[in-house]
């Protein structure tokens, strides 16, 4: 499953609607970038979409669910805890696997992070964060991408790299972006949300930045 | 001022206590305090630490109960927190933490006799009721997001290990090691009801005057504390945890006969015994209820709030010693030391000393009940003022203290007290094992006359008490929307 059809999305917050009612068809090959001002539901909507597809996605949540106490190499190995016996992960914690950490080093340093294996999540710098939950998504290696923000912490050179490994890697994705130079760069179909609903859906050639524009 | 609701209820207590008071017998009767006061001090300075072998001994001992108690109690209270959420389980672990590690001993004592096992179980079974309540907090405090990026399909038990061991690991590791440090003073004390920790040492030494030996075990027992940080490291845990069983000593034997009669004769009420039938058990009930329960549970509450104020008073005196707004670093120092010694000097022993030397009355309890607590709470709160900043003209000396810190930190002050409301409770009704007419002199008193089925009422009765002040103390934290750390 890489496209999905979903109808009905809706989402409330202490009473007030944020989003919806609104569909969305994502078809395989899909890369979508949502786009609209902060609060429009952006988030909203990509936590909406990944528990709408089972959580089968690999997602980049813009709080980014480190856990601060683990190395960067146990933080990304999360993105296949699924793949594993108990045990298998149980030992892990204590003493890694030596295929393991050579396919996460490889992973890690594409994103020019491989000095970091052994370096607690709590003590990286905000973009290093931004990479290890990026590093964890890639890991994981589901049909679909959901991220929220992935690259807002990056500067310019090291956000095109990410942008350019995620558009890489993930045939069909969804991610949320407030710049737009990126997101008519690295996807082919630009969603517009503003106040929970979508004011715009047009495949990227159609557009220009002054159109996008707009939303703000 | 009286608008602020934490000022009133301030004084609401204040009254209590003072109301209190009036009830309370407070007195010294011993016919030369001063002296008797002054003799135990010189023991202090010109301690003799090679009296006897027994020392050391008692020493080890002490160590070896602490860490088999606690090790079993946080692995079982832990085990607990994991399914804290169940009703049975939150009362079940309420339960057995209201009934003091005395209590547990003295019911122990009546079955296992001197055996390793009493000693061990009387630490362990409310210890596991702490860590259980508090273990689940920290769990719970965990943060929610990393286990809602895991992929579908992960485990229960190996999501735990990932998204929520890691994130609590530092806080339940400093918990405990604080109640290692409170597992030191309980196995201390438990030698006061014949176990040989220190406290059996201190007893026999107090009961012979040698108040030099006295002072040897009380410096021992105070550089043994301060130095945890030196000999408690993660590398040497497992060696002491391996080695503690070993250094329990031999005790008696246990006579299995015993601990069946225990249940199926002991602890029955008296008129089911005797075939009086449930006829019978009402008088017995009444006759238990107005002559012992009810002056118990006066006697306790009465003394209870008198050692609440006086606790929360020295708190407010005390903490300026280590607050850095104040004196240099000399003074401070000092100040730390201090509070060092008085809140690591279990109340149960300094209400013995105080007793031992100005005769039996309310007066050395709540002294001592005030002293430790105050020594905990003015530790926590003078730590609190040394992080706040003030502004650079912010006033000095005693205008500093009431206008600017004393606002400043009076709430997590009464939220550290009301904490340590149903602790000084527990702690009182325990008291009563040294003469003091509170809830444990009742129970004390039917144990020494071989009467365990009114014992066990009277602990029943005992435990209720303390689950309910904890709720109204709950209640109170909540309704002024206090917060605390459990570590206090």
């Amino acid at each position: 499953m890489s496209g999905f059809d979903l109808s009905g999305l809706t989402a409330s917050f202490s009473g007030k609607r944020v989003i919806g009612p609104l569909s969305l068809k994502v078809n395989p090959g899909d890369k979508i970038a949502l786009v609209g001002k902060s609060g429009a539901g952006k988030s909203t909507l990509i936590r909406l979409i990944h528990e709408r597809i089972n959580r089968n996605s690999s997602l980049v949540p813009q709080d980014l669910g480190l856990v601060n106490a683990l190395s960067v190499f146990h933080n990304v190995f999360m993105g296949q805890l699924d793949k594993h016996a108990t045990w298998y992960s149980t030992l892990t914690l204590a003493r890694p696997f030596a295929k393991d950490k050579a396919e996460v080093l490889s992973l890690l340093e594409s994103l020019s992070m491989g000095d970091k294996l052994w370096t607690p999540a709590a003590s990286l710098s905000g973009g290093q964060r931004q990479r290890v939950a990026v590093a964890r998504a890639l890991y994981r290696n589901a049909a679909v991408l959901l991220a929220d923000e992935p690259v807002s912490a990056l500067d310019g050179p090291m956000a095109n790299s990410v942008m350019t490994h995620l558009r890489g890697r993930f045939s069909t994705s969804v991610i949320a972006l407030h710049d737009v130079d990126l997101a008519l760069h690295y996807c082919n179909r630009i969603v517009g949300i503003e106040s929970g609903q979508i004011a715009l859906d047009q495949p990227t050639e159609n557009l220009a930045a002054t159109d996008i524009m707009s939303l703000y | 001022m009286f608008a602020s609701p934490t000022v009133r209820i301030s004084f609401i207590f204040l009254a209590i206590a003072l109301v209190g008071l009036l009830f309370a017998d407070i007195a010294i009767t011993a016919s030369n305090p001063w002296r008797d006061l002054g003799n135990f001090f010189l023991g202090i300075v010109t301690p003799n630490f090679f009296s006897s072998e027994g020392l050391l001994t008692a020493l080890l001992r002490t160590v070896a109960f602490a860490f088999v108690g606690v090790a079993l109690g946080s692995f079982f209270g832990f085990l607990l927190a994991l399914v804290y959420q169940s009703l049975p389980v939150r009362i079940f672990c309420a339960f057995i933490r209201a009934i003091h590690e005395l209590f547990w001993a003295l019911i122990f004592l009546q079955f296992f006799g001197f055996h390793p096992l009493t000693g061990v179980l009387a630490i362990a079974i409310p210890y596991a009721g702490i860590f259980a309540k508090v273990y689940s907090e920290i769990l719970e405090e965990a943060d929610p997001e990393p286990g809602r990026a895991l992929p579908p399909g992960t485990g229960n038990i190996v999501a735990f290990l990932y998204t929520r061991i890691p994130d609590c690991w530092v806080k339940m590791r400093t918990y405990t090691a604080y109640r290692l440090e409170c597992g030191l003073r309980s196995s201390a004390i438990l030698g006061f009801v014949g176990l040989p920790t220190l406290g059996f040492y201190l007893e026999a030494s107090f009961s012979q005057g040698l108040y030099s030996d006295a002072g040897a075990m009380l410096i021992l027992f105070y550089v043994l504390i301060a130095t945890m940080p030196l000999w408690v490291r993660p590398k040497l845990l497992p060696i002491y945890l391996l080695g503690a069983p070993f250094f329990l000593g031999e005790g008696l034997p246990i006579v299995w006969g015993n601990v069946l009669r225990f249940f199926t004769e002991d602890i029955v009420p008296a008129p089911l015994r005797n075939g009086e039938g449930l006829a019978g058990l009402t008088p017995w009930l009444n006759d238990l209820m107005i002559n012992e329960a009810m002056p118990g549970i006066w006697n306790t509450v009465v003394l209870t709030q008198i050692a609440l104020v006086a606790t929360g008073i020295l708190s407010l005196l005390a903490f300026p010693l280590i607050s850095n707004h104040f004196g240099g670093p000399m003074r401070r120092s000092a100040g730390h030391v201090a509070l060092v010694i008085v809140r690591s000097t279990p109340e149960y022993i300094l209400a013995y000393i105080l007793l031992q030397l100005w005769g039996p009355s309310m007066l050395p309890a709540v002294v001592a009940l005030a002293l430790h607590n105050g020594g905990i709470i003015g530790h926590l709160i003078g730590r609190q003022t040394n992080s706040l900043k003030l502004r650079p003209d912010a006033p000095t000396g005693f205008n500093r203290y009431t206008w600017e810190l004393v606002p400043r930190v009076y709430r997590s002050f009464l939220a550290f007290l009301f904490y340590r409301w149903e602790i000084i409770m527990r702690e009182t009704a325990i008291l009563g094992i040294l003469g003091i007419y509170t809830l444990g002199f009742y129970v004390d008193s039917a144990i020494q006359n071989i009467r365990f089925d009114r014992a066990m009422v009277l602990i029943l009765v005992t435990a209720l008490l303390n689950i309910g002040v904890d709720a109204l103390g709950r209640y109170i934290r909540r309704k002024l929307a206090l917060q605390t750390l459990p570590n206090c």
